[in-house]
């Protein structure tokens, strides 16, 4: 990215504006990254003395002050699998419209892109005000994983479909001309050429959907609930890791310890995530998807 | 047109998902409007802003109804956080082109994504058992609207810092080139060609920056006190409108409950509003 | 495939010695002497007053145009004056440009292809098309050849394997890759790819083959092959070549069309045999052109 215009300089004299500049630039980025690193490394030396097996797989105790959080990470990857199994077909299906049977004047797609662009500026409590509303009342779900990874589901399509158009975006014309020129219905070239092609897209989308999901508070607390049991079906309450973290620093005096840990527990698991989203689209795309 | 069957069919089930995707917003937006009615009927825009206080109760006529302070508190916190973020977030992706050597400038890329990628839960717990406690010892209480602003600043800095760095990537090597041989000085390449060039994906940058910074909620829950008061001093604790809807969702009902969809309500108008000026900003194309 | 199977046995072969090993020995009917090969014309395209537009920008004009069975026809003429389009508009891939707007009369054999009712894919097996750049999918070569197969409904193993031999020994490829089939398409050369993509759309048994450019992005050796191909091909295929060779075209092509742009957009401004738009042209410009003068 930054390779192409960079420019190696002439040492010049230098005036005052030009070493006021490169002094404030370096110095925002040394704020920063200490910063960074100052966030990062009070979470990891609280947080990592906690992690041991028996925490990743024990029920909390005592409010979540002892105890593990098991039914917690299952929660987290039930709420993550309803919202995954959701927004999939419907994201994959819109994007595909949107990149392939779509001119750019088209009317409908214009509506679609321009209502898909508000709702990823949509904040994350309005979502949870609206999958309370809608998933919980309105269609009488109740505080359920249920209730919460749908809301996710809505929350994460955006972002799904922006980079999965992005794949589709990156196959080349070529296929489709000699699809055409071969006279394959649009229906196998789609399924035969150019989903395999765009097949990175898609999966850095469902990676990036995914980190936003797990990364979500403010959208759960009125969809998904508080309950820090093993779930044992989709429509019981469930905890997820960020409300954990929320309720052990919030509402439980002493819960900082085990709050540090499930911090850790969620940071280490997005970087896993991102990582995995970072590498494909740097290898497959060519392109970064900014995820915001 | 001659298509076969199959390709009909498809389309017609992209239309219905393309379609079921885009009426989401629609979706959000009634349900709002429907869940806020009660509120509006029975208190009143008026009394939103004219109430003496923020007392909900499930009946109009015995609580009051004031969301000024809180947007007061949604404001300020947003200024700040921008005001602190956009130089920062700038010279970050300044940094990156300009000034650091490659391989630093390709970790600081990392760092800055790996800071977009923290959850904001996250931040807010670090605010709380570090942040709070230093700014307390600074100027008691401690939860306050500075507290907010940093926090704030933190979370929404890689949203203007990634942008600039997309903007600056796409500004025309020949651009810096023709500033070098003409003997410009590296600060005056940037401010006077690269600025330029590259201004209309940094201004997209900062406004969908503001608009994470209003929708902040549990961060700013965490750090900022939660007292409804209009703040005097930036040591004062605050509440944010979205930091009321977590608090008192839980509990709220009847016309408190949809005292609390207006206040979304008033967030997604924000919103569009924010988008629609990224948009006509970027002529429709705003995430690049 | 033998050009019985196309219904095309009558057709005489062209005449020019083919000194080629991948060309079977041509039986000749009529004096080799007498004029262009295929001269006994038998139209089997008709293109009249054919216009297309991008947008608001034209990029044909009035276009009429017949094209002989069996035949090379070839389509000369400067970049960007429509000859690619033209081929577009024979197997209506135009349709996938968003913005083309085609008018005018295209009738192939008995087909209107313009008629928005017809089977645009029945259409495309009947014309097949060969790119500029060789297209293969990102399949194994199995694949390439096997899916456009399956897709017309030809789905039985043994036929499947006996028309991907034929036609890969057509193309000359059958030795050169009989034992790694299941190779990517994308790890051949660029001349095995084109051939590879010949290959493909003589798979479907088409009648007429656009060729567009086909030597144009392979090196000499390679683009030797397929010129010696696209010859042995005209016995089976009508053939309409678009080239920016001119020697080439003057090889192969029994009829040449010439095209140039006037008033921004592109126009037949001359059409006859080969030897006629070589060697005695009508058109100044033509005659420039062929030349080396214009263009």
């Amino acid at each position: 990215m930054a390779e192409t215009s960079s420019l190696t300089f002439r040492p010049a004299p230098a005036g005052l504006a030009d070493t006021v500049a490169t002094v404030v630039v370096w110095l925002i980025a040394l704020i920063v990254t200490a910063v960074f690193v100052w966030i990062l490394g009070d979470i990891i030396w609280h947080g990592i003395g906690q992690i041991s097996w028996s925490f990743l797989t024990e029920p909390p105790r005592n409010a979540g002050r002892e105890g593990g959080i098991g039914p917690i990470i299952v929660s987290t990857l039930l709420i993550l699998g309803v919202c995954i199994a959701v927004a999939m077909p419907l994201g994959v299906g819109t994007a595909i419209l949107l990149a392939e049977f779509t001119s750019s004047d088209n009317l409908f797609g214009r509506l679609v892109r321009r209502s898909l662009d508000v709702l990823a500026g949509v904040p994350s409590i309005v979502f949870g005000l609206f999958g309370n509303a809608f998933f919980c009342v309105y269609l009488g779900m109740g505080f359920s994983i249920l209730s919460g990874g749908l809301t996710l589901a809505c929350m994460t399509l955006p972002i799904l479909i922006r980079s999965t158009e992005e794949g589709f975006r990156s196959v080349p014309n070529e296929y489709r001309m000699g699809a055409a020129a071969l006279g394959m219905s649009r229906t196998s070239a789609l399924i035969h050429l150019l989903l395999p092609a765009a097949a990175p897209g898609l999966l850095v989308g469902m990676v990036l959907g995914m980190g936003r999901s797990i990364a979500e508070t403010a959208a759960l607390i009125f969809t998904s609930g508080y309950v820090d049991r093993m779930p044992q079906s989709l429509h019981d309450s469930g905890r997820s890791l960020s409300i954990h973290i929320f309720d052990l620093s919030m509402n439980v005096a002493g819960g900082d310890a085990n709050a540090y840990a499930s911090a850790l527990v969620l940071i280490v698991i997005l970087l896993i995530v991102n990582s995995i989203a970072s590498w494909t689209s740097d290898r497959w795309l060519h392109k970064r998807i900014i995820s915001l | 047109m001659s298509r076969s069957r199959s390709d009909a069919m498809l389309i017609w089930t992209l239309r219905c998902c393309a379609g079921i995707a885009g009426a989401i917003v629609l979706l959000i937006g009634g349900f709002l409007v429907i869940e806020s009615l009660p509120a509006l009927q029975h208190i009143g825009i008026k009394r939103f802003f004219t109430d003496a206080s923020w007392h909900p109760s499930a009946n109009a006529s015995q609580g009051t109804f004031n969301l000024a302070p809180m947007l007061w508190g949604t404001l300020l916190a947003m200024s700040g956080s921008v005001l602190l973020a956009t130089p920062l977030g700038i010279g970050s992706a300044v940094f990156c082109h300009y000034y650091a050597p490659p391989m630093v400038a390709k970790f600081y890329r990392k760092l800055i994504e790996l800071l977009a990628g923290i959850p904001s839960v996250v931040y807010g717990f670090w605010g709380l058992v570090v942040l709070v406690p230093l700014i307390r010892q600074l100027e008691p209480p401690g939860p306050s609207l500075l507290a907010g602003i940093i926090i704030l600043t933190i979370m929404v800095l890689p949203t203007v810092a990634l942008m600039a760095d997309a903007a600056l990537a796409n500004v025309p090597s020949h651009y810096l080139q023709g500033a070098a041989a003409l003997g410009l000085s590296r600060w005056g390449t940037i401010s006077g060609v690269a600025f330029p060039a590259a201004k209309s994906g940094i201004v997209t940058g900062v406004i969908l920056q503001t608009g994470r910074a209003i929708g902040e909620t549990m961060a700013i829950l965490m750090v900022c006190g939660n007292v409804v008061q209009t703040p005097s001093r930036i040591f004062d604790p605050i509440r944010t409108l979205t930091a009321n809807i977590a608090l008192e969702m839980a509990y709220a009902v009847g016309d408190h409950r949809s005292a609390l969809f207006v206040s979304g309500l008033i967030l997604l108008a924000l919103i569009v509003i924010l988008v629609s000026a990224a948009e006509i900003h970027s002529k429709g194309h705003v995430y690049g | 495939m033998t050009s019985s199977q196309n219904g095309q046995a009558t057709i005489p072969p062209v005449s020019q010695p083919q000194p080629d090993k991948i060309t079977p020995a041509p039986f000749t009917i009529g004096p080799l002497e007498a004029g262009p090969p295929c001269c006994t014309p038998d139209p089997l395209i008709h293109v009249q007053n054919l216009s297309v537009h991008y947008g608001q920008k034209p990029a044909l004009e009035e276009l009429s145009l017949t094209i002989n069975r069996g035949c090379i026809t070839a389509l000369i003429g400067p970049s960007g004056c429509g000859k690619t389009t033209f081929l577009s508009c024979l197997n209506r891939l135009t349709d996938l440009i968003a913005g083309c707007s085609v008018k005018g009369r295209i009738i192939i054999g008995e087909q209107n292809v313009r008629d928005p009712n017809i089977d645009v894919r029945a259409l495309r097996q009947r014309v097949g098309m060969i790119f500029q750049k060789p297209n293969p999918f990102p399949l194994s070569i199995r694949k390439n050849l096997d899916l456009p197969l399956k897709e017309h409904g030809i789905k039985k193993r043994g036929e499947i394997e006996e028309i991907r031999e034929t036609v890969l020994q057509q193309v000359g490829l059958w030795d050169e890759v009989k034992d790694r089939l299941d190779a990517p398409a994308m790890s051949l050369s660029g001349g095995q790819q084109q051939r590879l993509c010949i290959a493909r759309a003589i798979a479907l048994r088409p009648e007429v083959l656009l060729m567009d450019e086909p030597c144009s992005s392979l090196d000499p050796n390679s683009s030797g092959l397929i010129e010696n191909l696209i010859r042995q091909l005209s016995q089976s295929f009508t053939v309409i070549l678009v080239t920016h060779n001119l020697a080439q075209a003057r090889r192969i092509a029994d009829h040449a069309a010439m095209f140039w742009v006037t008033n921004g957009s592109g126009r037949l401004i001359e059409q006859g045999t080969t030897s006629q738009i070589f060697e005695t042209p009508a058109d100044a410009i033509t005659a420039a052109y062929t030349n080396g003068r214009a263009g």
